[in-house]
């Protein structure tokens, strides 16, 4: 028994992410036919060049034929993923295993959300037939649970603990106003941060991520081939997946400061990759900060930051665009909203962009340096206590 | 020797002050405050708080459980079964829905008082009419249960009594609307004071007492001038209170909550009698037992009374759909599966958990498999509805769907083992810290394609 990883053995050699925006204008369909385009263009290589497909969607559709469709894919074999919020993640995962296992030579992944058709606020999860006993709490309540246990524990105080959470959403404002792509494009005051609506505990609008409609695709191979498609393949470094098993729910010994379950994913994913310092050798990082506070305990559970200082350093602005480990240096969910099937592809997008130097000036991240060379995608779903978590590390290199 | 065993009464925590209903609308009103049971209340949920108080207070055990209310939470479907599921108790045992009347609950508990079986007669009422109405300021929520048995255990005597059926339009509604209407207040205040005084007189005659052997005298009656005027010609020196001024005219819950506070402030050796007027007049009559000294009532009305917290006459409009507020722009939840629900009913009503027999820990919900996943059906089970516990982290939800929003959310830890994330109800977010304690509540989470969602939330435990 053994997580082995597929270090370096498959390469991302094309990728297309469309604008995320509130897009009344476009369908599902739209979406996935322009990011895939995108992808295709990207990678150099026709529809039927593709042997494969893994289509992520949490529940903008029901099976492969969501994709089939819309692309007129003939005679291809086409899955639907759906892993909560990490669905985009999971789905390139699939296709990365799938082109490592040698059974396909050239996979296509493609994530995508069509969110803004309910006419509702927020993400809205299907209801499927209960008892009428599971809480039915929004994201942003549960997120905000962590606030005061993570500064009752630390012994942050309520002041401070609110510089922490505006610094994050300032600074993911800040890298997505300089991303054409990114849904919110301005940056914003600690007063903006500070006076905006209260949504849940003492989270604000600018707390939480925005809601967007959206798609991303990647193309991909094995290692070996991807010179047949790209000067600059970006290589997978570590693909690890953990499902939670709610114990954080029912377990007293959970104290809301950490996500169990992707500190898990962590250790898996450095080993895979042979990371031995995460703060030392992970050049950018692309996590989900679907709330302000949930990006704070990521960088603890990432082990970018030890126990209890994670606050400090955000203060310190070691995450920022121009610090010491950039993160979410495209602006994360904050700028660009989350499009459940689309939102992991959208991260690797800018991993992909970074790590190939394509990234625009004035958002290109200066941490890529020697012997710091990996970029890491972080893509978690469910809530405190009961989560999935994805983490990807990427490299433009193979060792 | 037959008679009360145990009760329990229940008081809602919300108080609506009377003259705040002047000073909104020009017009109702009046002095003092009543009870207002919360939007996740409903007489279903009352009476099982006020059973479980019953229940916590004796060892017995009911053998039949009766439940009576003017307003039912469902009609065709019985609403006993739901407090029977809730206390938990043997299927042998049967629940049965008395008529939505104030006449049914106190012909329940002559029946019980009559029968041999250790009964549990419980009573709920949910009382409102039109903003402005008399009935909307004097009315008010509220439910009483009472164990009726036989043995050492009877704290109050069964005397006897006399009834007089009467046949006349003092306030009627028809099934489903929110508002009864009345005749003619003097009509029936002359009515009413006449069938009293009778079957005053035949209860005297039938047990061989005379006015001056009853010590208290409560009248329970739809209105406070009713009951004043009558309990003023028995002759009997001293009249309970009837709680109209705090509490409110609480319908089918008012026999049992008088008789529930006479009976705390009663003394071993008295007679007590309670009248109830109803479309006629019922008379019973006990004596209290030197087993009233070493009874301690779980929580008193007194206690209740002193504990409530305002509310504002635009939330009370709203609670009982006066107003509709605009929700936040959230689906509204699916209707829980009736299946599921089946599967569940321990979980759901009884608040059961599962522990862990090899380790100890408690699921909440049950789990079939150990934390570690090592072992499967190695549990038992761990009724949790009267364990308390602490809040371990909390938050308050602005935007989740809810009747009533904001929604106030812990995460509880519960003495002796086990975790829930769940709704506190009853709770102002300035009150809620960390450390803070809670016990268990049965509420109505949200009524959807006509299901009443019954679960359990916590509330916090004050002073």
């Amino acid at each position: 028994m053994a997580s082995h990883g597929i270090r370096d053995r498959v390469a991302i050699v094309g990728m297309g992410c469309t604008n995320f925006v509130e897009n009344w204008g476009k369908s599902l369909d739209d979406l996935l036919i322009d990011a895939a385009n995108e992808a295709y263009a990207s990678a150099g290589v026709t529809k039927d060049d593709v042997d494969a497909y893994w289509f992520g969607t949490a529940q903008s559709g029901m099976s492969g034929i969501t994709l089939a469709r819309p692309l007129h894919l003939h005679n291809k074999p086409v899955t639907r993923v759906e892993n909560y919020c990490a669905t985009g993640s999971e789905a390139l995962r699939q296709a990365a295993y799938a082109v490592a296992s040698g059974a396909y030579d050239l996979a296509m992944v493609v994530g995508g959300e069509k969110v803004k058709d309910t006419g509702f606020q927020g993400l809205n999860a299907f209801p499927i037939p209960n008892d009428g006993t599971a809480r039915t709490l929004t994201a942003a309540a549960m997120f905000s649970m962590i606030v005061p246990a993570y500064g009752h524990k630390y012994g942050v105080d309520d002041d401070t603990m609110r510089s922490v959470l505006t610094h994050i959403a300032r600074k993911n404002h800040f890298n997505g106003a300089r991303n054409t792509r990114a849904q919110f494009r301005k940056e914003i005051s600690a007063e903006q941060v500070e006076k905006a609506p209260k949504m849940a505990g003492t989270l604000g609008v600018f707390d939480c991520a925005g809601v967007a409609d959206g798609a991303a695709a990647a193309i991909v191979c094995r290692a070996e081939d991807a010179h047949r498609y790209t000067d600059t393949p970006v290589y997978v470094k570590a693909l690890s997946f953990v499902a939670g098993d709610g114990s954080g729910l029912i377990d007293p010994s959970y104290d809301y400061t950490t996500f169990p379950e992707i500190a898990a994913c962590a250790v898996d994913a450095y080993a895979q990759a042979g990371v031995k310092d995460a703060r030392a050798e992970v050049a950018m990082a692309e996590v989900h900060d679907c709330f302000t506070p949930t990006e704070l305990v990521l960088m603890e559970d990432l082990q970018f930051s030890e126990r209890g200082t994670a606050w400090r350093d955000v203060l310190d602005g070691v995450f920022d665009l121009d610090g010491e480990l950039p993160v979410n240096p495209d602006g994360g969910l904050k700028s660009f909203g989350h499009p459940t099937g689309a939102s992991g592809l959208r991260m690797m997008f800018e991993a992909f962009l970074q790590l190939r130097g394509e990234a625009p000036a004035e958002r290109a991240i200066s941490s890529l340096v020697e012997g710091r060379q990996l970029a890491l995608t972080h893509n978690l779903g469910g809530y405190p206590g009961e989560m999935v978590s994805f983490i990807s590390l990427l490299g433009a290199s193979k060792d | 020797m037959r008679g009360i065993v145990s009760w329990g009464a229940y008081l809602p925590y919300r108080r609506l002050d009377r003259s705040h209903i002047t000073a909104f609308l020009g017009q109702g009103g009046g002095r003092g405050t009543r009870t207002v049971a919360s939007y996740d209340e409903d007489t279903t949920t009352m009476g099982v708080e006020a059973a479980r108080l019953a229940l916590t207070a004796t060892d017995a055990t009911p053998e039949l459980v009766v439940f009576g209310t003017v307003a039912p939470a469902y009609a065709d479907k019985t609403n006993a079964t739901s407090v029977h599921a809730a206390l938990r108790l043997p299927d042998a045992v049967p629940a049965l829905d008395l008529g939505a009347s104030v006449r049914s609950v106190v012909g329940g508990l002559r029946l019980a008082l009559a029968g041999g079986a250790t009964s549990l007669v419980v009573s709920a009422d949910l009382r409102t009419g039109l903003a402005g109405s008399a009935d909307e300021a004097a009315g008010g929520d509220a439910a009483a249960a009472l164990v009726v048995g036989e043995g050492e255990g009877v704290v109050a005597e069964h005397l006897g009594g006399a009834s007089v059926t009467e046949e006349f339009l003092d306030r009627w509604r028809q099934p489903g609307e929110v508002r009864s209407k009345v005749w003619d207040d003097k009509f029936s205040e002359l009515t009413y004071v006449g069938l009293g005084r009778q079957a005053f007189k035949e209860a005297l005659a039938a047990t061989g007492l005379a006015p001056g052997d009853v010590t208290t005298v409560a009248v329970a009656a739809p209105t406070a001038r009713i009951g004043k005027a009558l309990a003023g010609k028995l002759g009997v020196e001293k009249v309970a209170g009837d709680l109209t001024d705090t509490v409110g005219a609480t319908g089918a819950a008012q026999p049992g909550l008088l008789l529930a506070s006479m009976l705390e402030d009663a003394e071993p050796g008295q007679v007590l009698a309670l009248v109830v007027l109803a479309d006629g007049a019922e008379v019973l009559l006990f004596r209290t037992t030197p087993a009233l000294a070493s009874f301690t009532p779980a929580r008193p009305v007194a206690a209740q009374l002193a504990a409530g917290a305002p509310l504002t006459y635009n939330r009370f409009l709203s609670w009982r759909g006066m107003i509709q507020l605009e929700p936040p722009r959230r689906p509204e939840p699916a209707r829980p599966s009736g299946t599921a629900a089946a599967r569940n009913v321990e979980w759901k009503f009884g608040f059961v958990g599962s522990r862990d027999t090899t380790d100890g820990m408690v699921f909440l919900p049950p789990s079939r498999v150990s934390i570690d996943g090592e072992r499967t059906d190695d549990m038992e089970p761990a009724p949790m509805a009267d364990v308390q516990g602490t809040i371990a982290t909390f938050t308050v939800d602005r935007m989740a769907y809810s009747p009533s929003p904001p929604i106030i959310f812990a995460v509880v830890d519960f003495d002796g083992g086990g975790r829930l994330p769940i709704e506190l109800t009853d709770t102002d977010l300035e009150e809620v810290e960390i450390g803070g304690r809670v016990e268990m509540t049965f509420r109505k989470l949200f009524t959807a394609d006509g299901i009443h969602n019954y679960f359990w939330k916590g509330k916090l435990i004050r002073g």
